[in-house]
C-alpha cells in the first residue's frame, strides 16, 4: 500500500453561499520516500490538496488515507495527534513562533510529544540545526535572522518529530529566487538522508527542477504527470 | 507545564506597555483592597474597642424593657438584690465571663451654686467598674493621679464639656440633685475629683459617682441595680456567650433582658457600613480584574491567531492550546497580585511607622493598620480565581479555532 490514497476527492467550499469546487475527484497515489512537487497557478486546488493530506481538512467525497489512516473519521483532538506524530508542516509564512528561540522552536513539537528524553531530545534538535547550517544560530528570535534561514529552522521543526511525510505549501513564496533554490536543496537533502517524503507546492514552475514527481493542477484537476527520469532521458 | 509557563510568560512581556498597563490595575486594585482593608479593619477594633472597653462593655443586663426607654433612664425599672443575686451567680457559673460590675444610672441636675446644668451619672463600684470597662481609667484625668482607684465616695468626675460649661475647676465642692422614684427630691455635695474625656455614643458624655453616693442621692435603702456591665475574657466569644445569656434571661417568665455593644452602641451601623464598603471595594476589585484579563487575553487571542493555526497544525492538542492560553492570564494575575501585594503591605508597613492620628467625632484615634493573613491570601485567591474565570472565554475561543482557517487569517 502506498503512503499516500486519494480516492476520487473532491472538496467542495461553500462558505460564502456561493459553492466552489476546489477540487474535482481525484484519484492519487504517492509513494514512500519520494520528492514531489504540485505546480499549478494561484486557485487551483494546491492548498486545498495539501490540507487533506494534512488532515487539516475533510474532504467533501471520496477517501484521503495516510500512512493507513482514514482522515475523514479523526475528530480534532486525534487528528492533532495524528498530524504530530506522522506529518511535518513548512508554510509559506514561516510560521515560527516569535517568542521562542531557533532551538526552542526546533523543540517545541517534541515537547508535544513529550516521550522523549532531554538528552535525546537536545541531540536531535542540534544534529537537525546542524543539517539545515542554522546551529550557530540557534540562540536567536524568529526576528533576528533572515526569511531563508526562517526557512530552514521550520524545516528543521517539521522534521524533529521523524514524521513520514513534510508538507511544504508555497515554501519559497516569500524568497528570492536564489534562496528558494537553496531552500528546496536543503529540502531534498533532507529528503535524501532521513527517507522522508517531501511534497511542496509552487506557482513556480521555475523552482520544481529538483522534485521528483511533479503534478500539474488546474482547477481542481490533475492535468499532468511528469518525473524526472522522464525529463532527463 | 514549565514550558507553557515559559511560553505564557514570555507572550506577556510581547507587549510589554500593555502588560505593564493592565497588570498596574490590577496591581492598583489589590492595594486598594489591602489598604483600605487594612485601615477600615483597624478603625473598626480600635473604635469597638474604645466603646467597649472604656464605656459599654461587651453585653449589658437589664430589668425588661429597660433598653426601650433608655433615653429617659427610667429608675423605676432596677433590678433588687435578690434578682441582682440571680444574675450574678449566673455570671459566675460561666467561665467566659472576666468581669462585670453593677451600675445605677441616672439623670441629676449639677450645679456650683452659680449655674446649674443637667448631667448624666453612672454610679459605680470603681474595683468592679476598673475590671470590667479596663480603658476607662485612660480618659479620665484626676487632680491626683497616683490614687488606686479613679474614684472615691464624695467625688465626682466630669465630662469635659461640662467641665468647660460650668467653668469648674478641679477640687470644687458641687452639688448633686435628683428625683427618686418615688418623686422625691434630694441633693448631695460632692467633690470635683476629675474630668472624663468623650467617646461616641451612649455613656459617651456621662459623669461617674460612687455606687454609695447614688445610693444615698437616691434615697434607696436597699442597692437597685439598673445595668450590669459584662466583660468577656474572649472578645470572639460574643455571640456565643450572648446566645447563652439570652437561654437564661430571655424567657417570657424571665425579669431581665441581654443587650450586646452592637445593640446598644450607634457605632455598630458605622462598623457594618465600614464593612459594607469593604465589600465594594472587593466587588470593584474583581470587577478591574474581570474587565482588564479578559481585555487582554481577547486581544492576545485575537492577535495571535495564525500563531495559534500554527501550533495546531503541527499537532499540538486542542487542550493544551486551552490551557497555554489559561495559564497566560493566570500568570498575569498572578504577577499582578504579587506586584499590588508588595506594594499594599509596603504602604501600611509605612502608616505603622509614621501612624495616623486623628479625631472621630469626639475621639482621638490612632490608625495602625494591619491586614490579617486570612485577608490577604482571600485576596490573592480572588484574583487568582477571577483571572482564571476570565480567561476562560479567549482561551476556548483559541482552542476551537480551525488550524486552516487560523493559518489563512493574517
Ligand atoms: N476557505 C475557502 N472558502 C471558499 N473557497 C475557498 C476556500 N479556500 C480555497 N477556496 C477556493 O478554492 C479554490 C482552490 O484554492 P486553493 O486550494 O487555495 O488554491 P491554490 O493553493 O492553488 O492557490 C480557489 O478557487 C479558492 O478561491
Ligand atoms: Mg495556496
Amino acid at each position: 500500500m502506498s503512503l499516500i490514497e486519494l480516492q476520487n476527492v473532491t472538496k467542495i467550499y461553500d462558505t460564502t453561499g456561493v459553492s466552489v469546487e476546489a477540487l474535482k475527484d481525484i484519484t492519487l497515489s504517492l509513494d514512500k520516500h519520494s520528492f514531489i512537487s504540485f505546480i499549478g497557478p494561484s486557485g487551483s486546488g494546491k492548498t486545498t490538496l495539501l490540507n487533506l493530506i494534512g488532515s487539516l481538512d475533510k474532504p467533501t467525497q471520496g477517501k484521503v488515507i495516510v500512512n493507513g489512516t482514514d482522515i475523514a473519521i479523526l475528530d480534532r483532538a486525534e487528528a492533532a495527534a495524528f498530524r504530530g506524530s506522522t506529518i511535518g508542516f513548512v508554510f509559506q509564512n514561516f510560521n515560527l513562533i516569535p517568542v521562542l528561540t531557533v532551538y526552542e522552536n526546533v523543540e517545541y513539537p517534541l515537547l508535544m510529544l513529550k516521550n522523549i528524553g532531554v538528552r535525546d531530545r537536545r541531540q536531535r534538535i542540534l544534529t537537525l540545526l546542524e543539517q539545515v547550517g542554522m546551529i550557530d544560530q540557534k540562540d536567536k528570535y524568529p526576528n533576528q535572522i533572515s526569511g531563508g534561514q526562517k526557512q530552514r529552522v521550520a524545516i528543521a521543526r517539521a522534521l524533529v518529530t521523524s514524521p513520514k511525510i513534510v508538507l511544504a505549501d508555497e515554501p519559497t513564496a516569500n524568497l528570492d529566487h536564489a534562496t528558494a533554490f537553496k531552500v528546496i536543496s536543503i529540502m531534498h537533502d533532507m529528503q535524501k538522508t532521513f527517507g522522508t517524503s517531501f511534497i511542496f507546492s509552487t506557482h513556480d514552475p521555475k523552482i520544481v527542477g529538483e522534485a521528483e514527481l511533479i503534478y500539474t493542477l488546474e482547477d481542481g484537476v490533475i492535468v499532468s504527470q511528469d518525473n524526472k527520469q522522464r525529463r532527463q532521458s | 507545564m514549565t514550558n507553557l509557563i515559559k511560553i505564557a510568560v514570555r507572550n506577556l512581556f510581547r507587549y510589554k506597555r500593555r502588560t505593564l498597563l493592565t497588570s498596574s490595575l490590577i496591581a492598583f486594585g489589590v492595594v486598594l483592597v489591602i489598604v483600605f482593608g487594612g485601615l477600615a479593619i483597624s478603625f473598626k477594633t480600635q473604635m469597638v474597642g474604645v466603646i467597649t472597653n472604656t464605656a459599654l462593655g461587651d453585653l449589658q443586663i437589664h430589668r425588661k424593657g429597660y433598653v426601650e426607654s433608655i433615653d429617659n433612664l427610667p429608675l423605676n425599672l432596677s433590678l433588687s438584690e435578690a434578682e441582682y443575686a440571680v444574675v450574678e451567680s449566673t455570671l459566675q457559673a460561666m467561665p467566659e465571663i472576666a468581669a462585670y460590675s453593677p451600675r445605677i444610672k441616672l439623670g441629676a441636675l449639677i450645679s456650683n451654686y452659680a449655674q446649674t446644668s443637667n448631667i448624666r451619672l453612672s454610679a459605680v463600684r470603681p474595683e468592679l467598674e476598673q475590671a470590667t470597662v479596663t480603658d476607662l481609667v485612660k480618659r479620665i484625668r484626676r487632680m491626683d493621679p497616683n490614687q488606686d482607684h479613679f474614684l472615691e465616695p464624695g467625688e465626682i468626675i466630669v465630662p469635659e464639656n461640662l467641665m468647660k460649661g460650668l467653668e469648674l475647676t478641679m477640687g470644687d465642692e458641687i452639688v448633686l440633685i435628683a428625683t427618686n422614684k418615688d418623686g422625691s427630691v434630694n441633693g448631695i455635695p460632692v467633690r470635683v475629683a476629675g474630668v472624663i474625656e468623650s467617646v461616641l455614643g451612649p455613656m459617651g458624655k456621662d459623669g461617674y459617682i460612687h455606687f454609695t453616693d447614688a445610693m444615698s442621692l437616691l434615697r434607696m435603702e436597699q442597692p437597685e441595680i439598673i445595668e450590669v456591665a459584662v466583660k468577656l475574657k474572649e472578645f470572639d466569644e460574643l455571640g456565643r456567650v450572648y446566645g447563652a445569656l439570652k437561654q437564661t434571661f430571655g424567657s417570657p417568665q424571665a425579669v431581665e433582658e441581654v443587650h450586646t455593644w452592637e445593640q446598644l452602641s450607634p457605632f455598630a451601623s458605622i462598623a457594618s457600613i465600614v464593612d459594607l464598603l469593604v465589600i465594594v471595594v472587593k466587588f470593584i476589585l474583581i470587577s478591574i480584574v474581570l474587565v482588564s484579563i479578559l481585555n487582554i487575553m481577547t486581544m492576545s487571542v485575537y492577535e495571535r491567531v495564525s500563531e495559534i493555526g500554527t501550533i495546531a497544525a503541527i499537532g499540538t492538542p486542542p487542550r493544551r492550546i486551552l490551557s497555554m492560553f489559561l495559564v497566560e492570564g493566570f500568570s498575569m494575575g498572578l504577577l499582578s497580585t504579587a506586584g499590588g501585594m508588595l506594594i499594599g503591605l509596603g504602604i501600611i508597613w509605612l502608616m505603622n511607622v509614621t501612624r495616623i492620628d486623628f479625631k472621630f467625632g469626639p475621639m482621638e484615634v490612632s490608625l495602625a493598620p494591619s491586614v490579617p493573613a486570612s485577608e490577604v491570601i482571600l485576596t490573592v485567591v480572588i484574583v487568582m480565581l477571577v483571572s482564571l474565570f476570565a480567561s476562560v472565554q479567549p482561551a476556548y475561543k483559541a482552542a476551537k479555532l480551525e488550524p486552516v482557517d487560523a493559518l489563512g487569517h493574517v
